[in-house]
């Protein structure tokens, strides 16, 4: 029996009833991740320490749901004795001494940490195009990218290696890549999960979140990826609920609201069609759709730009090769130890940011740039505070478009930077968002977002979950097939 | 021409806490390189940093001792430059929101008072050491010391001359150790400080360009620099040239300053808040019970010592003045009902022996144990104060126990009356002309039959009881 496409309820039905063994299930998702070697999904294999761990678990009373159910993790989280790149050369040795809150969480849940995902350098990217580990394929076409950063991640989830995947999500880095290779992934509010162990690109941004097939196996996901850490200061000490526990409640009587300022006059056609037909769904469930003004939230693209590349300018400094990773050879003096350390350890888009970040801190600059941005980073707040005092959600298209071929973004920047037009904002403010499967344009899945308050994770996966009883877009396989 | 200098400093305070400023890493001195060294201190991809909450503690009751605003809510902002001792390529540092606001300290020259006003003082992190002679042609690192927590003491530019400095510095030394927030160890580097100084025309009212050296901590470093800094602005200014704005390094060996880096060459450090570290608040709770169990003062020591132990002015001051005599002098009455014994004890001998040595009574071999026990015994007879004096001196050279040093050279005084009665008969016998002088008026005669007594008995004797005993016999 295959357990490719199965999600981790039916793998743990599996192997509950006996029909695969814990080291029969991992090995057959190592064979799964042979087969499909040509996505370069992942950059580094746990297999020995995997298979080790299931058969450990084969001889034990496992009742918990995680139990044995393999995961990928993207390659951004510390995975102690097991290495780390954040896609970049800098790390292409680095083997950390410890390992992710998030990782450890899962991993005393039960979950076998099957390898580390391919993703966009230091997780600054759209496509994966900027990994130093080759361009990830997204298993729905040949030379389509999967999005990114957590390309890899979401590519793994896509054709079916594994039920689920951790990602990232600093400015779109889960949503877009979900929408892009058509599964369902989750940002949960800023501080939900610990951010311990996570290689920091944009430390007031980062947050780490499920990446899954389903909305049902993101919230068993988040379930254990949660937790108050006091290694973290930013990590929220707020009550954990069941996230899984109110996602068959009708939404009937809710309040979806549509976002003014969202422009999708300059969208393709197909991917408004495909937006529309959502609404629709959703009217079907019951809920009542209101327009909503976020007046600020325009300023949304620049104000990222400002904030994000400002705290990786600062945290990436500590890659300098004296302490670990890539140091350069016989480097002839302080300064040409870092200079050529650091010009051969990072590619091209990290390099962009570390300097336009340096530039919005300097001397002269600061208050024109940085401290314009956060100001700006306050009314974009104030405007969802305001809308959510008039709907449960927000909801809108997660991506401009589906997924685009490698290359075809050519050397413009901006160009790249205006794919998380509708997904930076839940950065910006650290809402909760995720997006889900909402149909195809040209055969390409292409996914909706939705936009929740503060701490309601349960609320967005009730809505997503209900969208999945209703449609079938989540259970699309790419070779054409229904799950 | 007649120039003003003005100087400011910018003290660098070891906080004495167990563990480091952002992490559970040791902050104990003298380890193996990298050894108090935890995954935060490297600054390891992933890591973030947590505030030590004692270290806010400390930085408060320095506040409150310099009667200054306490910032209940402050925050850390990232300075950022690159150096092979800073881990992560920026210090996380107190820019925009420092834990302690405006205060003064009042400081002592030459017997008249000033008042230096404090600017500010704020909570960073130490870097770690980057060792230069120890590789040929490399450069070690150790971050033992990387995320220890400072405490930066800013005063306002109103230190007139290097004299001044010092007492400054003297004065914040004081403070620090009478609180018990750092060791004040100027050796080990728990005190270092950067000074700005700046010279103008008296009449002028705008402040001149200002060097800054890095990294002094010593008392007379301070004062050579400054004086050697202070000669080398106004040879540049009266040849006609201005003074350039830099940073630089005092040369002890040759004493001299040198230039480091200029305003041109300077780090632009891109300040901005930590995103991974929330603004600290202190609660009303935490911050009332900081401040009502504010170690005693100097002052305040001083005050009490001349009401309860009725010490002269001059002495309750000289006790007070170090934490560690203070601290001598408490222990010691403990032991005694004659407070004015162990003051005298402080104040005349031990006070001539530091000045002998010229070190302070941290660096000195008497603990507070010995000298206690010392008082001890002077009190309870046991030995003499003469006695005591060699016991004392012998202490200074070797450090060994009171008691022991009593009991090995048999230093024991003779409390026996009939032992010393039994000399001073024999002194009497052996001695008639001057008895006879004696008993025919010559009074100062006296003297000699109690120094031949003492003579007899190695200074053994108990002074008085000789003296009974002597007029009984003599005199009757």
């Amino acid at each position: 029996m295959s357990i490719q496409y199965k999600s981790i309820k039916d793998l743990n039905n599996m192997l509950l009833n006996k029909e695969i063994s814990y080291k029969e299930l991992i090995s057959e998702t190592f064979a799964l991740i042979e087969s499909k070697k040509n996505l370069n999904a992942f950059i580094t294999l746990n297999k020995d320490a995997a298979i080790e761990k299931a058969v450990l678990l084969d001889r034990k009373k496992n009742k918990s749901i995680l139990a044995g159910i393999p995961i990928a993790q993207k390659d951004l989280f510390c995975t102690k004795d097991l290495r780390t790149t954040c896609g970049s050369n800098m790390l292409s040795t680095f083997i950390p001494p410890y390992s992710a809150t998030v990782i450890s969480n899962l991993e005393n849940a039960g979950c076998i940490s099957v390898g580390k995902t391919n993703m966009d350098e230091f997780a600054m990217g759209s496509s994966n195009e900027t990994s130093f580990y080759g361009n990830v394929e997204n298993p729905w076409g040949t030379n389509l990218v999967p999005g990114g950063s957590s390309g890899g991640s979401a590519s793994a989830v896509a054709s079916g290696i594994v039920p689920a995947a951790t990602g990232t999500d600093t400015g779109g880095s889960i949503r877009q890549p979900a929408s892009l290779c058509g599964i369902t992934g989750l940002k949960p509010t800023y501080g939900r999960i610990s951010r311990w162990g996570m290689i920091a690109f944009a430390s007031s941004l980062d947050q780490a979140g499920p990446m899954a097939r389903t909305a049902e196996d993101c919230g068993i996901l988040l379930n254990e990826m949660c937790s108050h850490d006091i290694k973290d200061t930013t990590s929220l000490n707020e009550h954990i609920p069941d996230f899984t526990e109110n996602i068959n409640q009708p939404i009937k009587g809710m309040k979806i609201g549509i976002v003014k300022e969202f422009d999708l006059s300059k969208l393709d056609n197909e991917v408004v069609k495909v937006f529309e037909e959502s609404k629709k769904y959703y009217e079907s469930l019951g809920a009542e759709f209101i327009e909503i003004s976020l007046p600020n939230i325009s300023l949304s693209v620049p104000t990222y730009y400002v904030v994000a590349p400002a705290e990786c300018s600062s945290n990436l400094s500590r890659f300098d090769g004296v302490k670990f990773g890539k140091r350069c050879e016989n480097p002839k003096n302080l300064e040409d130890l870092y200079i050529r350390t650091r010009s051969e350890g990072f590619g091209d888009e990290v390099k962009r940011r570390i300097l336009i970040g340096s530039y919005v801190l300097s001397a002269g600059f600061y208050d024109a740039y940085y401290k314009k941005a956060q100001q700006v980073r306050r009314l974009i707040k104030n405007d969802f505070d305001e809308a959510f005092l008039k709907v449960d959600v927000l909801m809108s298209p997660t991506t401009r478009g589906a997924a685009f071929e490698a290359g075809s973004k050519g050397s413009d920047p901006i160009q790249m930077y205006l794919e998380d037009l509708f997904t930076i904002p839940a950065n910006l403010a650290g809402l909760p968002a995720l997006s889900i499967p909402n149909g195809f344009v040209d055969s390409k899945p292409i996914g909706l977002q939705l936009i929740g308050n503060f701490l309601e994770e349960s609320k967005l996966l009730q809505f997503a979950h209900s969208f999945q009883q209703i449609t079938d877009f989540h259970l699309k396989t790419p070779s054409g097939e229904n799950i | 021409m007649s120039w003003e200098t003005v100087i400011g400093l910018e003290i660098h305070v070891q906080l004495s806490t167990n563990s480091k400023l952002f992490s559970g890493g040791s902050t104990g001195f003298g380890a193996e390189p990298n050894t108090h060294v935890d995954l935060i201190d490297m600054g390891l991809p992933g890591v973030l940093p947590v505030a030590n909450r004692e270290a806010f503690y400390k930085a408060i009751r320095f506040g409150l001792a310099t009667n200054a605003e306490i910032n209940q809510t402050s925050s850390f902002d990232r300075k950022n430059y690159f150096y092979p001792d800073l881990p992560k390529g920026y210090q996380i540092t107190q820019m925009a929101m420092p834990i302690v606001g405006k205060g003064f300290i009042k400081i002592d020259v030459d017997g008249s008072e000033k008042i230096i006003n404090i600017t500010r003082a704020h909570l960073e992190e130490d870097a770690g050491k980057s060792i230069h002679d120890l590789f040929d042609g490399e450069t070690g690192v150790d971050l033992n010391r990387a995320g220890t927590p400072l405490l930066e003491i800013v005063s306002e530019p109103e230190i007139s001359n290097a004299k001044e400095a010092v007492a400054y510095f003297k004065a914040v030394r004081q403070l620090v150790t009478f609180l018990d927030i750092c060791d004040g160890n100027m050796a080990q580097g728990s005190m270092r400080c950067d000074v700005n100084v700046s010279i103008k025309k008296q009449e002028d009212e705008k402040l001149g360009t200002r060097a800054e050296i890095k990294n002094i901590n010593s008392f007379k470093f301070i004062e050579r620099a400054i004086n050697f800094e202070i000669e080398r602005q106004i040879r540049i200014i009266e040849s006609g040239e201005s003074v350039v704005q830099e940073t630089r390094l005092y040369d002890s060996v040759k004493n001299e300053t040198r230039s480091m880096r200029s305003k041109e060459e300077a780090n632009d450090y891109r300040y901005f808040p930590c995103p991974d570290l929330l603004p600290v608040v202190i609660s009303d709770n935490e911050f009332n019970d900081i401040k009502n169990n504010l170690p005693e003062l100097p002052d305040e020591k001083e005050k009490r010592y001349i009401s309860e132990a009725n010490l002269e002015e001059a002495e309750a001051k000289i006790i007070s003045s170090s934490k560690t005599m203070a601290n001598m002098f408490e222990d010691a009455c403990s032991k005694t009902d004659d407070s004015k014994l162990v003051a005298n004890w402080l104040v005349g001998d031990v006070s001539a022996l530091l000045n002998k040595d010229n070190i302070d009574i941290e660096e000195s071999k008497l603990s507070s144990n010995n000298f206690a026990t010392l008082i001890e015994r002077i009190s309870d007879k046991t030995i003499s104060g003469k006695i005591a004096k060699s016991v004392l001196e012998e202490v200074w050279e070797s450090g060994h126990d009171v008691d022991n040093i009593i009991k090995d050279k048999g230093l024991v005084q003779i409390q026996d009356e009939s032992v010393l009665e039994e000399i001073a008969q024999k002194i009497i016998n052996d001695n008639p002309s001057q008895v006879g002088a004696y008993k025919g008026g010559k009074d100062k005669l006296f003297g000699f039959f109690v120094g031949q007594v003492m003579k007899e008995t190695q200074g053994k004797a108990n002074p008085k009881s000789v003296n009974d005993i002597l007029k009984n016999l003599l005199d009757s």
